[in-house]
């Protein structure tokens, strides 16, 4: 709770703070609680509909933990033209890994691609996908 | 013989170089006794991990070859990078420093003509400046194409000394990744773009909204904000992170997520020219027309004018993308015609098929044919044929593709990614997916209960044939294009029709030809 306060305080000074807290306090629990969303509406004087509206709108935050780790593949039209359809289909089930549909990395010359936390992996074949996938499992 | 450690080497740090092996490359010269240097990337990604070494290039490298490059023997040499017909058919504004300098060095910036434009328009003074802008035919590089100078003076003349310069850097359509090499590879040149801009409309604080998905671009900005403050102060910039929703690529629906609000689109009008960002005169502007402004200061607004098709005037970096055997950046002046990207610069398809779907502008761009080679690169002509350039994204497809599942996919990809304020961008991608699947199942359809009931006057009572059902879709584009509040729900419809009226044979029209014989 202390760790949530900080992270209120120091964002709430500049102009649209929302957003910037949300990011912290997602990267920091892993999720944004109903216990964060009652004391960020606290704090910017918004009502809990107003955050919990916020919360899910977008894609990056979640309400509940994410217990697995998650592989984020992207399946837009430049990778689909590249495969990743196939390679999608093609992937074995994995009940240790989330994998999750991200519609494009910008790395579109070179898919199919994918990111796990900050890094990003290209030109993927069903072997160096599936090597991602079991290294995280 | 050199030893190695005289050696200078250069590799990009860009993201798409890291996803392809760079770090592992650059450790294995490490290892040799090289000197390594991370630069921005040239854009020719088929090549990367890209090593430059004197000028001369070798790609694309893994960390095995590089016992071969440093004895002169490896295959995999290109010969001089800047000579290479990829780099010198281009024409380089806003990528002129790309491949050559360090993204976060503010020493290779100013040697490289860095922060020309700024002292040109304090020079110039905030009238002129939007002069030269103007005098530019400079437009939108974000996919609307309006005129930037027109959007300035708006700004500028708006009331209030309260105002905004925003930087959309939500690149998210696919096939689009010239902004995130702008970022990763020059900030500076971006910033610079947006000093003017402050300048130039009497704006003191700015924003650059990046997408999550880009860490990188995140992190070199944000490094980059804090080396310059100085040189572009009182103008005030801060990065702001997006959360992944791709309609916050769309300016009402940025400045709502700026606002820390639901990423939900504004009703035009009030313009963000006038009522933007909390309500104040705003300019917001896509990444590559902000980084354009600098060379247009530095080089005047006749040299870039002089360069285009029609209207459409000055280079665009065009990015090619999906399957195609030499993918990467290429910018050049409008006019250049699809063919020519496609076959000529791109090679045609990585795979070695034949191409058989084009989709220019991203996944709101109509799919073109080979037959439509012939277009040149223009905002006005790509309009005039039921297309659009976006921000000039190709994505380049083999004869493998089904044209029918990407009409599904964009009907479906709207439905995943609509705000979900304006009806026809709501229900109807969704109603799309539907409709779509029972066309691509070569049924009709009887009607359903609900139909069938005495008080459903106006429901249809009898079956729909295959034929009725491609008139729907094609009904129900048009209410999107039409009805849609933002670009969204009424450019979905591009690539939609364009795959039902350009390969209708993958859309069962034979069948449904049979069936009304």
């Amino acid at each position: 709770m202390e760790r949530l306060n900080q992270i209120i305080a120091a964002h709430a000074g500049r102009e649209g703070p929302l957003l910037p807290i949300l990011h912290d306090v997602q990267a920091e629990y892993g999720h944004v609680s109903e216990e964060a969303v009652r004391a960020i509406a606290l704090a910017l004087n918004l009502s809990r509909a107003e955050v919990h509206g916020v919360v899910s709108f977008y894609h990056d935050f979640h309400a509940e933990p994410e217990a697995k780790p998650v592989l984020k593949l992207c399946r837009a039209e430049a990778c689909q033209a590249r495969g990743v359809e196939a390679l999608a289909a093609g992937l074995a089930e994995n009940h240790r890994v989330k994998i999750e549909t991200v519609y494009c990395l910008g790395l579109c010359s070179v898919g199919p691609n994918a990111m796990v936390g900050s890094k990003v992996h290209a030109r993927l074949d069903a072997a160096k996908l599936g090597a991602l996938v079991e290294a995280l499992a | 013989m050199t030893p190695n450690n005289a050696i200078g080497v250069r590799i990009s740090d860009d993201a798409l170089a890291l996803a392809c092996g760079a770090d592992e490359v650059a450790a294995a010269f490490v290892a040799a006794g090289c000197t390594v240097e991370r630069v921005s990337s040239w854009g020719m990604h088929w090549l990367e991990p890209l090593v430059e070494i004197d000028g001369e290039g070798f790609g694309p490298l893994e960390p095995s070859d590089v016992a071969a490059v440093l004895a002169g023997a490896s295959a995999k040499a290109i010969g001089r990078i800047e000579d290479h017909p990829f780099i010198a058919k281009q024409q380089r504004f806003t990528f002129a420093r790309a491949g050559k300098t360090q993204a976060l060095s503010l020493d290779d910036y100013a040697a490289h003509g860095g922060w020309h434009g700024l002292a040109k328009a304090r020079e110039l003074g905030p009238e002129a400046t939007i002069a030269q802008v103007t005098e530019s035919g400079l437009r939108g590089r974000g996919g609307a194409g309006f005129p930037a100078g027109i959007k300035w003076t708006t700004v500028a003349k708006a009331a209030g000394t309260q105002k905004y310069i925003v930087c959309n850097a939500d690149e998210g359509d696919s096939a689009t990744f010239a902004d995130r090499m702008v970022m990763e590879g020059d900030p500076f040149m971006l910033i610079e773009g947006m000093a003017i801009a402050a300048l130039a409309v009497g704006a003191h604080r700015g924003y650059v909204y990046i997408r999550s998905e880009y860490p990188h671009a995140i992190a070199k900005m944000e490094a980059a904000v804090r080396a310059c403050a100085q040189l572009v102060a009182p103008f005030e910039l801060e990065v702001r992170v997006g959360a992944g929703a791709y309609v916050c690529g769309e300016e009402t629906s940025l400045l709502n997520s700026l606002e820390g609000k639901r990423g939900e689109v504004r009703a035009k009008p009030p313009l963000p020219a006038l009522e933007g960002l909390f309500g104040k005169p705003t300019v917001v502007n896509n990444v590559l027309t902000l980084a354009a402004v600098p060379w247009i200061m530095a080089n005047g607004a006749a040299a870039y004018a002089q360069v285009g098709y029609g209207r459409s005037k000055g280079t665009m970096p065009i990015q090619l993308a999906g399957n195609i055997k030499h993918g990467g950046l290429f910018e050049v002046g409008f006019g250049v015609t699809l063919g020519e990207l496609v076959m000529t610069v791109g090679g045609g398809t990585a795979s070695g098929r034949p191409v058989r779907a084009v989709q220019v502008g991203g996944p709101l761009g109509a799919y073109h044919t080979p037959a439509e080679f012939h277009l040149p690169f223009d905002y006005e002509t790509f309009a005039a044929n039921d297309g659009l350039i976006g921000h000039a994204g190709l994505t380049v497809f083999d004869d493998t593709v089904d044209m029918s599942a990407q009409a599904r996919f964009a009907m479906e990809f709207c439905a995943v990614e609509s705000c979900g304020k304006c009806t026809p961008c709501r229900i109807g991608s969704t109603r799309g997916v539907e409709l779509i699947d029972r066309i691509r199942a070569k049924g009709g359809r009887q009607p359903d209960r609900v139909e069938a009931l005495p008080q459903m006057h106006n429901a249809r009572k009898v079956e729909r044939s295959l034929a009725d059902e491609i008139t729907l879709l094609e009904d129900l584009c048009e209410t999107m294009k039409f009805g849609s509040l933002c670009a969204l729900g009424g450019f979905t419809p591009y690539p939609v029709l364009s795959a039902l009226r350009n390969f209708p044979e993958d859309f069962g029209a034979d069948a449904a030809k049979e069936a009304a014989e």
